[in-house]
């Protein structure tokens, strides 16, 4: 769903609440009838792609959860609530949860950095826009892994280009992703470069969207930047920003392929990193668990906790956004 | 985005309606006279020429039967080969490990070939003993071996020499390796004997724990070994050297992996697979630096072997026809064009094309090793306390955790885990 869309609806959503139409039951004409089925049988293709390989799936996940499964599928014997109880008296499972929400609320440091960077993009006479948006866009189109494993030298404590450069200013870095104290900050750091130039497109093209006489009327007015930015731009730039925000949170809370690539990686398993638990994620967790001790009804527990997480938080989040968000 | 997945939805949708068509097609040609295609999962890159030239060899012989070489890469083979048995669509004849074998065998998706060995009389006795033991379950053999290796002491001789310490021989004790391991460390230029690797159990604490006379599993599968002193002592050899900073820490190994710093010259000692041969005879700087001998003796003198098998899924529409591959690839014929490529087959008696083919190295030390080589550790469900190892012995490895105590811990994790199984 794209960006005009959702405003689109909730301007529709304004626009029926004004009017409000006569309350009479619509009558079921044969025509009506005929038009509603030829909506459906438009939809059907994508409605049955969804069912069969999202929909369907879901519920699989839910019924292995509840059963110890076989590693090749079949030999699945059903066991209640095992699973969940088993899970909840796991400390892996707690400690993959609080890691995984700390890098989903660190991982939101991200969006203001994105606001302001686009702001900056945007301001009349910016040479070369493009030329940035490119180079910003850059590692959104790069394959994960690839960005990891560059990552993983830079980071390197022995021989890492960071740590060189601090050694010159005579501080002693430390070994970035290995160590448990900084090791998850690492990896958010990554995660925000990563996402910045995706969110920066949403942004700069909500941005666009902002009428211009605003910015002059507030510049006749004697506001400067700072004040048109605080007070125009990041206001009526809201319903973006909320966007990227949900979808910030959602892609942050399924984070695998850093862990496994940047706290795993040069051919040794995450696991053999000290810095581990403290990087160790819910999806990696479901990973570990499926594919590699073949624990697959465990596994789906697993995903199932991080399904209700991701919809309660993402429920909160359309909840909250009636605080902050000003559709225009 | 969602015109994309509605794109994707359409791919899906026609590559389903395709498949389905294959299937029609492919299934009932159980007869041994048809022409049929046999496919084959590989997952060394290395050892793809090698696996066509004997695809196109069988041919040859079998004018009826074509071969397709699928390539997999390792860290993606197991996850898409459970994936593909699953959906029952599993290669006819992949490539099986150790530590996966029971697994596959237990939940019968590969064929037991008894009946065909007996048939064609298929002589085990060519194979080392350890690699028939280790593809037999239940009494039943399923597959026949493909080659093996061993681990040995790979040393750089320019830092050796530098230090003044003699090269490593056959009659090394744990003792000459320590006192090695002492003078070749120097800590001001960032040079360590050895690097304690905890990411390769096979190559680091599986030798030392049977050379210093204990045990990680038990013969029966039943049982952890990691509680007995004898095995505690064995990876008490590794955390010593860490201690002693004769190797690099945890995190220093973390970051850079230790082949990478025994190829840059870091380290002075490696212990490796005889597959590394291919590695240093090709890096320039070990090409010409590194040499190989026999572990170390401890309580005992161990090193592991194991080995890779060729097995015929139980689903395959072509049983007799995989079979003839099978036969094929565990044949003398098939051993000698396999030595030359860089592993050791394991016919008996075709190992010395491997031995010199690399003749800048004393290869020999690898088969050397054979009269007390012990095979790898495996149950049923091997990966589940493999993740537990690595769990329970990282705090040991980072100095957090007395060895002792997380042994005891992993002990009791992995009796937990074996009598799930």
């Amino acid at each position: 769903m794209s960006l005009t869309e959702t405003m689109g609806t909730a301007r529709q959503a304004r626009a029926v609440r004004a009017t409000r139409a006569p309350q009479h039951r619509p009558r079921f004409s044969r025509a009506r009838g005929a038009e509603a089925l030829w909506g459906y049988a438009l939809i059907a293709p994508t409605g049955l792609g969804l069912a069969v390989f999202y929909l369907w799936p879901v519920v699989q996940t839910a019924y292995l959860s509840f059963t110890h499964a076989g590693p090749f599928g079949g030999g699945n014997t059903w066991t209640g609530l095992a699973n969940y109880r088993e899970l909840l008296a796991d400390s892996e499972v707690r400690q993959a949860l609080l890691n995984t929400l700390e890098y989903t609320g660190l991982g939101l440091a991200g969006i203001p950095i994105a606001v302001v960077f686009a702001a900056l993009l945007c301001r009349p006479g910016m040479q070369g826009v493009s030329v940035y948006r490119t180079l910003f866009f850059l590692p959104v189109v790069t394959t994960p892994v690839a960005v990891a494993m560059i990552w993983r030298w830079l980071y390197n404590g022995d021989f890492g280009i960071i740590n060189y450069l601090l050694s010159l200013v005579g501080v002693a870095g430390p070994h970035w992703i290995a160590d448990p104290r900084t090791a998850l900050y690492a990896m958010v750091v990554v995660g925000i470069w990563m996402s910045l130039g995706y969110n920066l497109v949403i942004l700069m093209a909500g941005i666009q969207a902002i009428p211009k006489h605003y910015y002059e009327a507030a510049a006749i007015d004697g506001a400067g930047f700072v004040a048109q930015f605080l007070r125009i731009t990041v206001p009526l730039l809201s319903p973006s920003i909320f966007f990227v925000s949900v979808v910030s949170v959602i892609g942050s809370l399924q984070l695998f392929d850093l862990v496994y690539v940047l706290v795993g990686g040069a051919g040794q398993s995450a696991r053999t990193n000290p810095a581990f638990s403290r990087t160790e994620t819910i999806v990696y967790l479901f990973y570990d668990k499926a594919f590699q001790t073949n624990d697959k009804g465990y596994a789906a527990a697993v995903a199932m906790v991080l399904l209700l997480l991701i919809v309660a938080l993402t429920a909160a989040q359309f909840r909250l956004q009636r605080r902050w968000v000003h559709y225009a | 985005m969602s015109k994309l997945g509605r794109l994707g939805v359409l791919v899906v949708g026609i590559a389903l309606v395709a498949t389905a068509a294959g299937c029609g097609k492919a299934s009932s040609t159980t007869d041994a006279n048809a022409k049929v295609t046999l496919s084959y999962a590989v997952w060394d890159k290395n050892q793809v020429p090698a696996m066509q030239q004997l695809a196109s060899r069988f041919t040859q012989d079998h004018p009826k039967i074509t071969i397709n070489v699928q390539l997999t890469p390792w860290a993606d083979y197991w996850t898409k080969l459970k994936a593909a048995v699953t959906g029952g669509a599993a290669p006819d004849v992949f490539w099986m490990n150790g530590p996966s074998f029971q697994l596959y065998a237990s939940n019968g998706v590969i064929r037991p070939v008894d009946a065909e060995i007996a048939a064609d009389k298929v002589d085990l006795s060519a194979y080392p003993p350890s690699l028939v033991d280790l593809y037999t379950f239940n009494g039943k053999h399923y597959g026949l071996p493909k080659d093996f290796d061993t681990v040995g002491l790979w040393y750089n001789k320019e830092l050796f020499d530098a230090k003044g310490v003699k090269y490593p021989g056959a009659s090394w004790t744990w003792a000459d390796f320590n006192a090695a391991a002492a003078k070749l460390t120097d800590k001001a230029k960032g040079q360590y004997a050895i690097a304690a690797n905890l990411s390769s159990a096979q190559e680091y604490m599986y030798d030392t724990i049977y050379q210093a006379g204990g045990y990680v599993i038990s013969p029966d599968g039943k049982k952890s070994g990691y509680a007995d002193p004898a095995t505690i002592a064995g990876l008490r050899f590794w955390t010593d050297l860490i201690k002693n900073g004769q190797s690099p820490d945890l995190k220093t190994m973390t970051d850079t992996a230790p082949i990478n710093l025994f190829e840059s010259g870091k380290t002075a000692m490696y212990w490796g697979g005889s597959w590394d041969a291919a590695e240093f005879s090709t890096n320039d700087y070990t090409k010409t630096k590194v040499d190989v001998a026999p572990l170390p003796k401890g309580q005992k003198q161990a090193t592991i072997i194991h080995g890779l098998a060729n097995v015929v899924s139980a689903k395959t529409t072509h049983p007799a026809q995989a079979w003839q591959f099978v036969k094929f690839l565990g044949s003398q014929q098939s051993a000698e064009i396999l030595g030359q490529h860089g592993v050791i087959p394991a016919y008996n008696g075709t190992q010395n094309a491997w031995v010199t083919a690399h003749a800048e190295f004393h290869l020999q030390a690898f088969l050397d090793q054979l009269a007390y080589a012990v095979p790898y550790p495996v149950s049923k469900n091997t990966a589940a306390w493999q993740e537990l190892e690595t769990k329970y012995l990282t705090p040991a490895w980072n100095g957090q955790v007395d060895v002792a105590k997380a042994a005891g811990d992993l002990a009791a994790a992995m009796d937990a885990a074996l009598a799930k199984e």
